[in-house]
């Protein structure tokens, strides 16, 4: 099966071979820019998240703001920040970052409201402290939602990673623009299909985490 | 006198932000020690307010509370909250704690250990009659009727002096709910908690309630007395009204059978003559003999056939309604109507009692 000519195959094995040094380190790239982007849009989410419970005002204009973040083009947000910090590692990362924001806050917000009032109420009727009640109750409570939300910001990033091959970096997106350039059709099968695969690893992780830590959310009914 | 009071709530006052009138307004009372009380009123009376303020999930505006000689505003909420059992309607089982940390929490957070706690848990489990194979299952893996077991448990978890209740039992269903109910009595009456029973069932606080507190709206205390005394004498036209028609039929339910007076009726030993029992039964104006052997009950044989044999060769016939003396006139009532019974005889374990008709149970209804 061919697509470019009768000479070229779909896949050139012989260049995967050649090239498996750089595919690794494309996959360290890859895995590094989302490990970093979704590990800082939780802790910024987690600072956002814990405002918005705190004042409840501010949740509007959070999910504003942040849906704002989301609906700019991935191409224009890296142009956008160039002038601002440069062609590089730290642009992508605010880009990438700001995306993950609306995914897992809104999740944050909603584990914890989703709290049932009858489990507060018994919290506090037991003795818990506020403090006690948060850490023992509410965050377990709501670690299934967050975990969902760190799942879909993942695996979003992971897509998103390979549009900074703009900036020079992208991950297995490298081989996806190279390949373009050159029509080299074995490049940007590589790129895309471990990209797929990377992002669907990452998302049976996220599951089977979640089964880890909250094994009471799949059990009875 | 003062040592015998558990709870005492003094000039109690509530007024929610933005409500123009108080929900609760100038409460006092006493509850006494080992005493089980049942709230009652209609919607928005303030008896669920009332009770939220013993453990101050709802801070009283005013008035004061003592627990056991301690006053209740001077302790930090969550230190008070553990020395009080709390159960709610919603049941508000902890979702991702197994039945036995759900049932373990108080003494988890009081600090006991390990082993303790689970010897503990495992004694409860008991107490409320569930499955010690459930302990290692999450909540909704269980029932309505077994999680507000475990909701018991849980209250009961480190002894408290007191229990707070509200509306334990609401959310089941009503054959469910009966069980609760009477597992709870009999549970009260082991333990012998201090308990305070909010609900909007008559007939639950009727048969829970050593004493009933009826709220009118606004936390007015209506009347508060032993069930049997507010059916008897209600203290107001609202307090009539709020226990509804059948009145006589309610107060039939708390008073056993024993305490009726039972009529000896047409019973004759069975070696009495043919004579004699033509008498008994003239005298009672029926047409059957009851007949017994020393205090045992045979059963009864139509008037007939007395003197074609000796009456100890008779072979009598079982009654068909018997009752036992703990029974209330209320079963026993129930028992002859739907028995189409024209008499209902009181036996304790084969020994005769005595008997009561429709008349005399309708006697005890008017008295």
């Amino acid at each position: 099966m061919t697509l470019v000519g009768q000479s070229t195959p779909l896949i050139d094995w012989d260049w995967v071979g050649r090239n498996l040094d750089q595919i690794v380190d494309r996959t360290w790239q890859h895995l590094g820019l989302t490990a970093i982007s979704v590990l800082l849009g939780l802790v910024i989410s987690v600072g956002l998240a814990v405002v918005a419970l705190r004042w409840r005002w501010t949740y509007p204009p959070i999910t504003w703001v942040t849906g704002l973040l989301y609906t700019i083009p991935s191409l224009a947000l890296f142009a956008l920040l160039v002038p601002i910090v440069g062609l590089n590692a730290t642009n992508a990362v605010i880009a990438l970052t700001s995306y993950t924001l609306l995914i897992i806050i809104r999740n944050l917000v909603a584990g914890i409201d989703g709290v049932p009032a009858s489990v507060m109420e018994a919290a506090d009727g037991m003795g818990y402290t506020r403090q006690g009640r948060f850490w023992r109750m509410e965050v377990p409570l709501a670690l299934p939602a967050i975990i969902a939300g760190l799942r879909i910001a993942t695996v979003t990033t992971v897509g998103l990673v390979t549009v900074t091959a703009v900036l020079g970096l992208g991950g297995y997106g490298f081989f996806i623009l190279r390949g373009l350039n050159t029509f080299f059709w074995t490049q940007i099968l590589v790129g895309v299909v471990l990209s797929v695969v990377l992002a669907t690893l990452l998302d049976v992780g996220f599951i089977w985490l979640e089964r880890l830590l909250s094994p009471w959310a799949r059990r009875g009914r | 006198m003062a040592d015998d009071v558990m709870i005492r709530l003094e000039n109690l006052r509530k007024v929610f932000p933005g409500s123009p009138r108080p929900a609760v307004d100038d409460l006092s009372m006493e509850i006494g020690r080992g005493e089980c009380v049942t709230l009652i009123g209609p919607s928005g009376c303030g008896k669920t307010t009332t009770l939220k303020m013993i453990n101050r999930i709802i801070e009283p505006t005013s008035g004061q509370i003592t627990i056991d000689g301690r006053n209740a505003m001077s302790i930090p909420p969550h230190e008070l909250r553990r020395s009080i059992g709390y159960v709610i309607q919603q049941i508000g089982l902890f979702p991702h704690r197994t039945i036995a940390q759900n049932i373990g929490t108080v003494p988890a957070l009081l600090g006991w250990d390990d082993t303790r706690i689970y010897d503990r848990v495992e004694e409860l489990v008991e107490t409320v009659g569930l499955d010690p194979e459930m302990l290692g299952r999450y909540p909704s893996e269980l029932s309505g009727g077994q999680q507000q077991r475990v909701g018991v448990a849980r209250a009961l978890a480190a002894d408290p002096p007191v229990l707070l209740m509200d509306e334990p039992f609401g959310a089941v269903d009503p054959i469910v709910r009966k069980h609760l109910q009477a597992e709870f009595h009999q549970l009260q009456d082991d333990l012998g908690k201090t308990v305070v029973f909010v609900t909007h069932d008559v007939d639950e606080a009727i048969f829970l309630g050593n004493r009933m507190a009826i709220l009118e709206m606004g936390g007015v205390l209506a009347q508060y007395d032993a069930p049997e005394k507010i059916l008897a004498e209600p203290a107001s036209p609202f307090v009539e009204r709020f226990l509804g028609g059948e009145r006589g039929l309610k107060r039939l339910a708390l008073l056993p059978v024993k305490d009726a007076g039972l009529a000896r009726g047409p019973f004759v030993d069975v070696t009495a003559g043919p004579d004699e029992a033509r008498r008994v039964m003239e005298a009672n104006s029926v047409d059957w003999l009851g007949l017994l052997d020393g205090d045992r009950l045979l059963g009864w044989v139509d008037g007939s056939r007395v003197g074609s044999s000796p009456l100890r060769e008779l072979e009598p016939r079982p009654f068909l309604v018997t009752l036992d003396s703990e029974d209330s006139l209320r079963t026993a009532l129930d028992a002859v109507v739907t028995g189409h019974a024209r008499v209902a005889v009181v036996v304790d374990n084969g020994m005769y009692r005595g008997m009561l008709d429709l008349e005399a149970i309708a006697g005890e209804v008017t008295e």
